[in-house]
């Protein structure tokens, strides 16, 4: 029966994860932005709320929770709202372990999965962007080749979160072109960790190029074994969490403009009085609410393991839309105040405007 | 639990009024738009025999709207035209007293087909309904109503083709303001009320939009709905109106997305006959610019139906619902306008000419960004709501 009520325990998830975006992230995410660093100690407290350890089965270490979309775009949204770089560096050793949770071989969950339910922090990630224009996440340029007990791969990858530091990598080529995941230690002899990169935004997260030049792996990192991974799936799962994420973001932009334009007085009044901006606030807000509800509903496709390329697609291309609208006008009614880094609002436009990149960089 | 799954008993509704929509309608569609103010009297006569199957029902709820969705993919016109109390039963239903309710609405299954209107809207009073001048006069036992509105849907079939009524906003004390404006129920065949024009319209030619005029019309006193005392302090008797449109604006916004689909399905019918297939997974940069206009499209199509339901869902929990009422509606309205216009851009010679349904449907289309509130006034309800501010505050 349609309901838009989070159960209980989902509340109990998402107010704890807006205690930690509000106490922590807000407190430190502009000077992170300059730095480009984020300190250990903000990544331990998140990584002490258990959000990716609990999906996953004592079997496996975890606490044996049940792995739902829909909870995490109710995180992802949250963690988004307090900073997207550290987000993204929070959860990005569910970029390698939900594939293998969901697609992995027994022997895969077993190796991998206990080394993210750790009490520390394990840096594991996935690399699917290529450099180019017109990548295409279905026609990957990067090849994986059979050969013997092996595979070789050769291509290259950016965007991939956290790659210099993370013990494997999940790495997707095509084979046969067909799009395919491959585990890959660090240290394989043909991996080759490029340098950090700089970006418009998400500049706290710490992101490099790769390249693989006959790098070989054995037949057994093939995610899923022999009968491989539903790469469809994997993309769609991380659609839906960058739509989440995108709500996160353009909902942090509106409340910090709304807020502003009933402070700033012009020619006697709130600019908030005035329906030039009123309006753009009204606007603003329905295309959070409108983004966030078929989101849900495209993580609800997904927890009940049903196709949802059309709604989880939809939702990205109308997220990217909305972020970048939002954000935008963010700084539009902040003025002058909102193009200078004293104000949030122009590091929020400048991560907005990523979304629409970011594919396969955050997954539910 | 956050849950998108259709009861069975919605599915069942949902498929009963796409038969109804597919069989009763859309096949004499043309004919009402092309024979505006004649009455579409076999439609009628079949709806009303089916108004025990639900279909009838003008429920403010998740699941009329569901239905509501489906006979305007029919037709918005003829789903007009649907005998039953409408918008001046959501009226009574939202502040009438209980003795009221069975007075109004009790008989209204029984006997003839009967229909219910609301007038609100007068010459010089739209949007701004705290301006209306149309008065109601305390004379011992009873009201006496002065004034002309204008567009009321379906007042003439209300009043003159059956035993309906109409609920009339007037203002008890015009130095009162806003305080001072009250609603009455005027039944069917009242002396000193007359039905004087039927507007011709750019769409939903099917409906009428009629002109009442209340030439010392009277009615008895416990007609009024809410309380007939006016405290300056105390707006309830307009909150009364602004309740009833927390109420509605999600069904309007039914009625919008039910028109949007039907556009969006003829569009992508035909691009299936050609072989045209919409490639949702693709990349951006790959995607056609007709890919990108439909996918845009169906995506407006899916916010404002899940705005809508929400809306809904909430009044059903009994959660104010007066900023996700306005969102919806302004949503529903925008998308529609964009969906159905869009598709005759796309369509091309097929979207313009009256050989199709199109062309009707962006006309029908339109209505719902104007009627029970225009998209800039939804917008403002909302913009105010998400400000927290007064209407002195943002006006």
């Amino acid at each position: 029966m349609i309901s838009f009520s989070p159960t209980e325990e989902q509340q109990m998830i998402v107010s704890m994860v807006k205690q930690f975006a509000s106490d922590e992230m807000r407190k430190i995410y502009r000077e992170c932005d300059e730095s480009g660093e984020i300190p250990d100690s903000v990544i331990d407290i998140a990584w002490k709320m258990g959000l990716i350890s609990s999906n996953i089965s004592e079997n496996y270490g975890g606490f044996g929770g049940e792995h739902s979309a829909i909870t995490g775009s109710l995180i992802a949204e949250e963690l988004a709202w307090g900073d997207l770089s550290m987000t993204m560096h929070i959860l990005c050793p569910a970029l390698f372990s939900y594939p293998v949770l969901e697609m992995g071989t027994e022997t895969q969950r077993k190796k991998y999965l206990p080394l993210v339910c750790d009490e520390k922090y394990k840096t594991v990630t996935a690399a699917l962007i290529e450099p180019h224009f017109d990548f295409d996440p279905y026609s990957l340029l990067t090849t994986a080749r059979p050969d013997g007990n092996e595979y070789v791969l050769n291509g290259e990858k950016c965007y991939v979160p956290l790659a210099a530091e993370a013990d494997f990598l999940l790495v997707y080529a095509a084979e046969n072109g067909s799009s395919q995941g491959f585990i890959i230690e660090k240290g394989t002899k043909g991996l080759e960790i490029g340098e950090r990169e700089k970006n418009m935004g998400i500049k706290a997260l710490a992101t490099y190029e790769l390249s693989l030049k006959n790098c070989r792996v054995s037949k057994e990192n093939r995610l899923g074994g022999p009968k491989g991974c539903d790469f469809n799936r994997i993309i769609n799962c991380s659609r839906v969490a960058l739509s989440a994420m995108a709500v996160g973001v353009a909902k942090a932009a509106f409340e910090y403009s709304r807020d502003y334009a009933k402070e700033r007085v012009a020619f006697g009044e709130p600019i908030a009085s005035r329906q030039a901006i009123a309006f753009m606030l009204a606007e603003m807000a329905i295309e959070i609410d409108a983004t966030r509800l078929m989101t849900w509903e495209a993580a609800w496709k997904l927890d009940r393991k049903e196709e949802a390329t059309k709604e989880a697609s939809l939702v990205k291309a109308y997220a990217d839309d909305m972020a970048i609208m939002v954000t935008d006008r963010a700084v539009q009614i902040l003025g002058g105040h909102g193009y200078v880094r004293e104000h949030p609002v122009e590091l929020w436009l400048r991560n907005g405007r990523g979304f629409v990149t970011f594919d396969g960089m955050a997954i539910v | 639990m956050i849950d998108f799954e259709l009861t069975s008993e919605q599915q069942e509704g949902i498929k009963a009024a796409h038969e109804s929509a597919k069989e009763l309608f859309r096949p004499v569609s043309r004919y009402y738009d092309e024979h505006e103010h004649e009455s579409p009297q076999e439609l009628i006569d079949k709806m009303w025999e089916r108004r025990g199957e639900g279909i009838f029902s003008m429920g403010l709820d998740v699941t009329s709207a569901l239905r509501i969705e489906e006979l305007c993919w029919g037709d918005a016109g003829l789903y007009l035209c649907i005998p039953g109390p409408a918008l001046g039963g959501a009226a009574v239903f939202s502040s009438g007293t209980k003795e009221q309710l069975g007075r109004f609405l009790g008989g209204f299954n029984e006997g003839g087909p009967k229909w219910g209107a609301m007038a609100m809207t007068e010459p010089h009073a739209g949007s701004d309904t705290a301006a209306i001048s149309a008065t109601a006069v305390r004379d011992g036992d009873e009201w006496v109503l002065n004034g002309e509105k204008i567009f009321v849907t379906m007042g003439k079939r209300a009043l003159e083709n059956s035993d309906g009524f109409v609920v009339v906003w007037a203002t008890v004390d015009k130095s009162a303001g806003r305080a001072g404006i009250k609603s009455f129920v005027v039944p069917a065949g009242t002396p000193g009320m007359r039905v004087e024009k039927l507007e011709k319209k750019l769409g939903i030619r099917a409906s009428d939009t009629a002109t009442i005029v209340f030439d010392n019309c009277r009615i008895p006193f416990d007609n009024i709905l809410g309380s007939p005392e006016v405290k300056k302090t105390e707006t309830r008797g307009f909150r009364g109106a602004m309740a009833t449109f927390d109420a509605t604006r999600p069904i309007i916004a039914a009625q919008a997305i039910g028109v949007g689909r039907a556009a969006l399905d003829f569009v992508k019918e035909t691009l299936e006959s050609k072989g045209i297939k919409i490639r949702y997974g693709a990349p951006r940069q790959k995607l056609t610019a007709l890919e990108r206009d439909i996918m845009e499209m169906e995506a407006n199509y899916k916010a404002a139906k899940l705005l809508t339901l929400r809306a809904l869902w909430m009044m059903s929990q009994a959660q104010p619902n007066s900023l996700e009422s306005s969102m919806a509606k302004t949503k529903a309205g925008l998308a529609v306008t964009k969906i159905t216009q869009k598709a005759v851009e796309i369509m091309g010679p097929l979207g313009y000419s009256q050989k199709h349904l199109l062309e009707k449907w962006m006309r029908d289309g339109k209505i719902n960004d104007i009627f029970e509130g225009t998209g800039q006034i939804n917008m403002l309800v909302t913009a105010r709501r998400v400000l927290n501010y007064s209407r002195d505050q943002l006006k």
